[in-house]
């Protein structure tokens, strides 16, 4: 008797317990698990667990996420979701159309995320109206990095037009140089792709093309100038490129075997690891044309049930977009905060460059969504405009064919 | 009771993997059929569309790549594997001293992963630190042999690194079929003076009809699987030249969240493997019935 009233007070203490803290408990899903990828991750960790909070971390590696969205769909269908997932762009609001997210305003509304955050961006954050996920940061895609010391010896600046790049270009094929370091994989030709598109249809011709999928700008004669430049950058690098990651060709840029490469701004990590100095060593600057291609990386949160899960959600999100978190996660990644009202003092010249780019272009309505890094489109329509630019990039496919059946791709991915 | 128990045991033994080849194999096949007809993305949809995946299937210029490149790597690889093999036999079997040891080594590449050798000639291939620049260091300036990057004969590259792996498993297939060909039958036709090529010709090798039927069977599901080979060795590039069925099911299902998509193609996968399989059992069971 003694023994069994002492179970039901301990029980009853243990519920109280449970009841009166309800401390936040979070599962993150995520697949930053490469060295300064983990390096980011443990500081949203620590501030975390410093702010009472218990961390379940749930990362998965491989495929560049695929892995990851494999691991989240058992998840989901046994109707056990994570907290909260590494997702970006038009996935939240495709994740928010089979009805597994949570709605956060709450927490977005006290912090006020709607004034600090770019219009356009803080629009993949909302589903239907209500805040859904949080922005962690911004990657610039068009970025063009340069050997500082090869385009010096061949007398060439930051080009600013594609045709200033192609002459460029020419004169240091002639002198034995590398144009262009390029990794033949279909995300990487995507990524060039997107950068000439940008240039050559202007900010919003590419809204139209590769946003809304107006099939007259698809079909236009601009988008066949594009896939011109795209065969003529195909001249411009090594007959090696196929199947190259992107760090090695990053590396050849580096080390004075080829001049420029285009690459988002992950390539930066790369110099810096290396020692090299922006501005001095190796040049950044934004693609020809005016506009700016973001890939934000974001935590989409999920339904769960459960007070202390409930307020692990919220007290992560705060966090996310908490300017301290901000600063230190994207002086580790090599991007650049996603709230406007951060100090840059600690970045490098590159990010404040982009934090510029990024502040001007979001008043002229040039800042766009990157749709070879999964911003612009669903997987479905964005696979299917990248089949197409890399069997153009890959075959010897007339620009004209190659519209053709970017426009019948599309058509067959709806 | 042990009558009864003597009666239902084997069944009692055999159920539970009849039940687990009941629902993971021919159950989740059901499954696949049925999303195959809905307009499934993300997640699995259960409303039934008709044939519309299979019309997007049909006008995909990469499906259509990644079938041909199944015909022309399968019908290679097979062919190849299986004439490479029986000659590798036909050597090792002339009595020669050192067998044990030869065989091991023509053997040995069935012991790898498809993983170890995609990567081993990704190196071999690659123009910039393979054959070529190796060629090419001993002088041959003008040597070329870039199939690996090249968008026409990337498939080939496939090719070679399968037949590598498996001619040698091809082989023990072959040298045992040679050793179980009735000796009296190969020393009557020598004793009549018969010419040692047409004693393999008309002899040894139709003898051996069971064992090309089961070569041709196990080559032709590991063409029609191959996965990791395409991943290790290409990653179904340059662009998609050398996709395969089963990387551009991976593509649809895991990176792109076309689930009814990927579906499809299991679907038309499935039916390459019958058209193969199925004669294959027909003519198996008739053998048993007569």
């Amino acid at each position: 008797m003694k023994k069994l009233e002492l179970g039901a007070v301990s029980a009853i203490a243990l519920v109280t317990a449970g009841m009166a803290t309800a401390e936040p408990k979070a599962e993150v899903l995520h697949w930053w698990t490469s060295g300064s990828e983990a390096k980011s991750v443990a500081v949203l960790q620590k501030e975390f667990a410093e702010n009472g909070g218990t961390w379940t971390d749930m990362p998965v590696a491989g495929g560049g996420g695929d892995a990851a969205m494999s691991a989240l769909r058992a998840r989901v269908l046994s109707g056990n979701a994570p907290t909260a997932v590494q997702l970006k762009g038009p996935a939240i609001q495709e994740w928010y159309e089979e009805g597994v997210l949570a709605d956060i305003s709450s927490v977005a509304e006290a912090e006020g995320w709607g004034d600090v955050l770019p219009a356009s961006i803080a629009g993949h954050m909302k589903c239907e109206g209500s805040w859904c996920a949080a922005p962690v940061n911004v990657h610039r895609v068009d970025w063009i990095w340069a050997n500082a010391d090869v385009l010096e010896a061949n007398g060439i600046t930051m080009p600013t037009t594609w045709d200033e790049f192609n002459a460029a270009a020419a004169k240091l094929q002639a002198a034995g140089v590398i144009p262009l370091a390029h990794g033949g994989q279909a995300w990487q030709d995507a990524t060039v792709f997107e950068a000439v598109a940008l240039g050559i249809l202007g900010a919003e011709g590419f809204r139209k093309a590769f946003v809304e999928l107006d099939e007259a700008t698809l079909t236009s004669d601009a988008m066949v100038a594009v896939f011109d430049q795209m065969r003529t950058m195909r001249g411009f690098v090594d007959p090696n490129f196929p199947g190259r990651d992107w760090n090695l060709a990053t590396a050849m840029v580096m080390n004075g075997e080829a001049a420029f490469q285009i690459m988002g701004d992950w390539a930066k990590g790369e110099f810096l690891a290396a020692g090299a100095k922006p501005g001095e060593d190796f040049l950044c600057a934004s693609v020809p044309g005016d506009g700016f291609l973001y890939n934000v990386d974001s935590f989409a949160m999920f339904d769960v049930d459960g007070e202390d899960n409930q307020a692990g959600q919220e007290l992560l999100a705060k966090l996310i977009v908490g300017e301290s978190f901000q600063t230190v996660f994207n002086l580790n990644k090599g991007s650049i905060p996603a709230r406007v009202d951060v100090a840059l003092d600690d970045f490098d010249s590159c990010a404040h460059l982009g934090a510029k780019d990024m502040a001007a272009s979001a008043d002229n309505g040039s800042l766009l969504p990157s749709y070879a890094h999964g911003m612009a489109l669903r997987g479905a329509q964005a696979g299917a405009i990248t089949d197409v630019v890399t069997a153009h990039f890959n075959s010897d496919m007339s620009s004209a064919d190659a519209v053709q059946q970017l426009a019948a791709a599309i058509a067959n991915s709806l | 009771m042990t009558k009864w128990l003597e009666h239902h045991l084997p069944k009692l033994v055999l159920a539970p993997s009849f039940i687990a080849v009941l629902i993971f194999v021919y159950g989740f096949i059901a499954w696949t059929a049925w999303v195959s007809l809905t307009r499934s993305r993300l997640l699995p949809k259960y409303d039934i569309h008709g044939f519309i995946q299979y019309d997007r299937l049909f006008a995909s210029l990469r499906w259509d790549v990644a079938m041909n490149n199944l015909f022309l790597f399968g019908t290679l690889f097979i062919v190849i594997s299986m004439v490479l093999g029986l000659i590798l036999a036909i050597l090792l079997d002339q009595n020669i001293r050192t067998e044990g040891a030869i065989r091991t080594i023509y053997l040995y590449p069935m012991a790898l992963s498809m993983i170890v050798t995609g990567t081993a000639w990704k190196w071999i291939l690659n123009p910039g630190l393979g054959i070529e620049a190796t060629v090419r260091g001993w002088g041959f300036e003008n040597f070329k042999f870039d199939w690996l990057v090249n968008p026409d004969m990337a498939i080939y590259t496939i090719v070679i690194a399968a037949i590598w792996q498996s001619s040698g498993f091809v082989m023990a297939l072959f040298l045992a079929g040679l050793r179980s060909v009735d000796t009296e039958i190969i020393r009557a036709a020598q004793v009549d003076g018969i010419p040692t090529w047409r004693v393999y010709t008309a002899i040894i090798i139709p003898s051996m009809a069971p064992i090309f039927l089961s070569a041709f069977i196990v080559l032709s599901h590991l063409a029609i699987k191959s996965f990791d080979l395409v991943i290790a060795l290409t990653g179904g590039g340059p662009g998609f030249a050398s996709d395969l069925p089963a990387t551009y099911m991976y593509a649809m299902a895991f990176s792109r969240g076309d689930i009814g998509q990927a579906a499809s193609s299991a679907m038309i996968m499935m039916a390459v493997v019958f058209t193969i399989v199925v004669p294959y059992l027909y003519s198996e069971l008739r053998v048993k019935n007569d």
